[in-house]
């Protein structure tokens, strides 16, 4: 139970929609696929399923290769598009039906019972899909994934649209499905991959610019140190330099700096500094290195 | 393919489109066949339903791209094709199951006017006294021409994600193949040479053959030829994708 990327490329007209992406996501996994948009994620996505072909390159699901006509490779991987398109005129439940004959599943209604439950559809699974707010919708939409309990599955941005109960629960759901299965879960929210994800790959402008462990990724990148500083006068850019380790610095309000440097200790080296000027600091806090942070950083480097 | 196939006779029968096309249908040929003085059965002296066959196919010409407009550019702009393309079906198995469904509809469509046809029977003097075997295969022969259009009309659809477009389109092709090529035929220059082909290249050429009571393989092997077409086209262009 496996996806396995290897030196994907595809072409729309001459622009490279991806390029030469490769990684894989072993079983028990969530991999968190994150990139701008237009970024390529979706694209890829769509290879996966078998949806799109590729131009170059290979993709295995399970060690055998997706192929569009290839349709028992596409009854192992359960896929919830960008959008989450449903018809809107079927009740939850004979949708849920159809989904399950296309797939089919033994013993559907049981089947579309415990979906039902596990998605938390069963106050409004007698209902159109029309009627249903977006949330729920989702919901259907996930349910539809993970009908004919696939090994893999592909998620396009699959918590969009929810409220933050909402995504509290449908993020313990893709929690406990991925424990045994394969999850790849596309998504440009932060939080979402610091929430749920082992691993992230980050892609942007269809190259893959990281692919690693979420805390790797922060040590990693963390070079520089910054600290927010407020200083009682205002501060001659020049005189910066005489501190320990100093990179650079940005106003950021009156007498107020964000100066980067690469102490480790740049707190002290800024007191020191002060210290030595006579000015008097009033506030000083040090800027995490947030997971944005490092996804603007690696996004708009590589433009 | 039954998965397809049920959804897309789900979706006729428990929207309103089925039982309004139906609708529509019976009450338009209701009317001319039995209101309007110049086509009614009641007027004519003969027991007949030769009108009900005259009049079908123009009623077919606009309902039948306004029933299969929907089915595939409803799903392309829903984006519904994409994850039904990522399912375990082919390509083929959608159009099939698809164009099945709407094959049932015709069907259940035209299943109401043998009742106009046993109301003619009883009329007859004496009563039965009417060309039964004419009439099947007149239905055989409205059942091809019908499953033609409604080849067209998937097609037609498959073609664009726009319903308005494909129903345009979809009314245009049925026209052109039932009168087209038969006024086309009528031009003065071809008179006594291509004529007779032109002509046949139309389905009101082949329609009426059967219509009369003759079933010829030529004939057969002309609407299946067409259906078969319409469905490749249709098929490859599913199978693309965008």
């Amino acid at each position: 139970m496996s996806i396995q990327v290897n030196h994907l490329t595809k072409l729309f007209g001459n622009q490279k929609a991806v390029d030469d992406v490769s990684f894989r996501v072993g079983k028990g996994e969530i991999l968190g696929f994150l990139g701008p948009n237009g970024a390529g994620k979706t694209t890829t996505m769509r290879m996966i399923t078998g949806y799109l072909s590729s131009d170059e390159g290979e993709i295995l699901v399970n060690d055998t290769p997706v192929t569009e006509e290839n349709t028992k490779i596409r009854a192992m991987i359960g896929y919830l598009p960008e959008n989450n398109p449903l018809y809107a005129d079927m009740y939850v439940r004979e949708y849920l039906r159809y989904v399950a004959r296309v797939y089919h599943v033994d013993n559907p209604l049981k089947r579309i019972n415990e979906v039902i439950g596990m998605t938390g559809l069963s106050k409004e699974s007698h209902k159109q899909i029309r009627t249903l707010s977006k949330g729920y919708r989702q919901r259907v939409g996930l349910a539809q994934s993970i009908i004919h309990d696939p090994e893999v599955i592909i998620l396009d941005e699959a918590t969009s649209g929810l409220d933050p109960n909402q995504l509290i629960e449908i993020r313990q759901l893709i929690r406990d499905l991925g424990r045994d299965k394969t999850i790849l879960l596309s998504t440009h929210i932060m939080q979402e991959v610091q929430a749920l994800c082992d691993r992230v790959v980050i892609i942007n402008k269809g190259k893959i610019v990281a692919d690693d462990n979420i805390r790797m990724l922060s040590q990693h990148l963390a070079k520089s140190y910054r600290v927010e500083v407020l200083f009682s006068r205002p501060v001659v850019d020049t005189t910066f330099q005489e501190m320990k380790g100093y990179i650079s610095h940005v106003p950021s309000g009156t007498n107020k700096y964000i100066i980067s440097g690469n102490d480790e200790n740049l707190n002290e080296a800024i007191f020191d500094f002060a210290v030595s000027k006579n000015l008097k600091i009033l506030e000083m806090s040090t800027r995490q290195e947030s997971f944005e942070y490092i996804f603007q950083q690696l996004t708009s480097s590589a433009s | 393919m039954k998965a397809v196939y049920l959804r897309e006779l789900g979706s006729y029968f428990s929207s309103m489109i089925a039982y309004i096309t139906v609708g529509l249908l019976l009450a338009v040929l209701g009317l001319v066949l039995w209101v309007f003085p110049d086509f009614s059965l009641l007027l004519t002296p003969f027991a007949g339903v030769d009108s009900l066959f005259t009049i079908a196919p123009l009623i077919f010409i606009f309902l039948i791209p306004a029933f299969t407009m929907r089915s595939f550019a409803e799903e392309k702009q829903a984006a519904t094709l994409e994850i039904l393309l990522t399912r375990p079906v082919t390509a083929l198995q959608i159009v099939l199951g698809k164009y099945l469904a709407t094959l049932t509809w015709l069907a259940i469509a035209l299943l109401p006017t043998l009742l106009y046809v046993y109301t003619i029977y009883q009329l007859g003097s004496p009563p039965g006294n009417i060309d039964l075997g004419q009439i099947a295969a007149s239905y055989l022969g409205l059942f091809l021409l019908g499953a033609v259009f409604c080849a067209i009309g998937v097609f037609a659809s498959s073609q664009t994600s726009n319903q308005i477009v494909a129903f345009v389109l979809a009314v245009f092709f049925c026209f052109v193949l039932y009168y087209g090529f038969f006024f086309i035929s009528k031009i003065a220059s071809f008179s006594g040479s291509l004529d007779a082909l032109i002509e046949s290249l139309g389905i009101d050429y082949h329609y009426h053959s059967i219509s009369r009571g003759l079933i010829e393989t030529r004939d057969l092997v002309y609407f299946i030829a067409l259906i078969g077409i319409c469905l490749t086209w249709t098929w490859s262009a599913i199978a693309k994708r965008s």
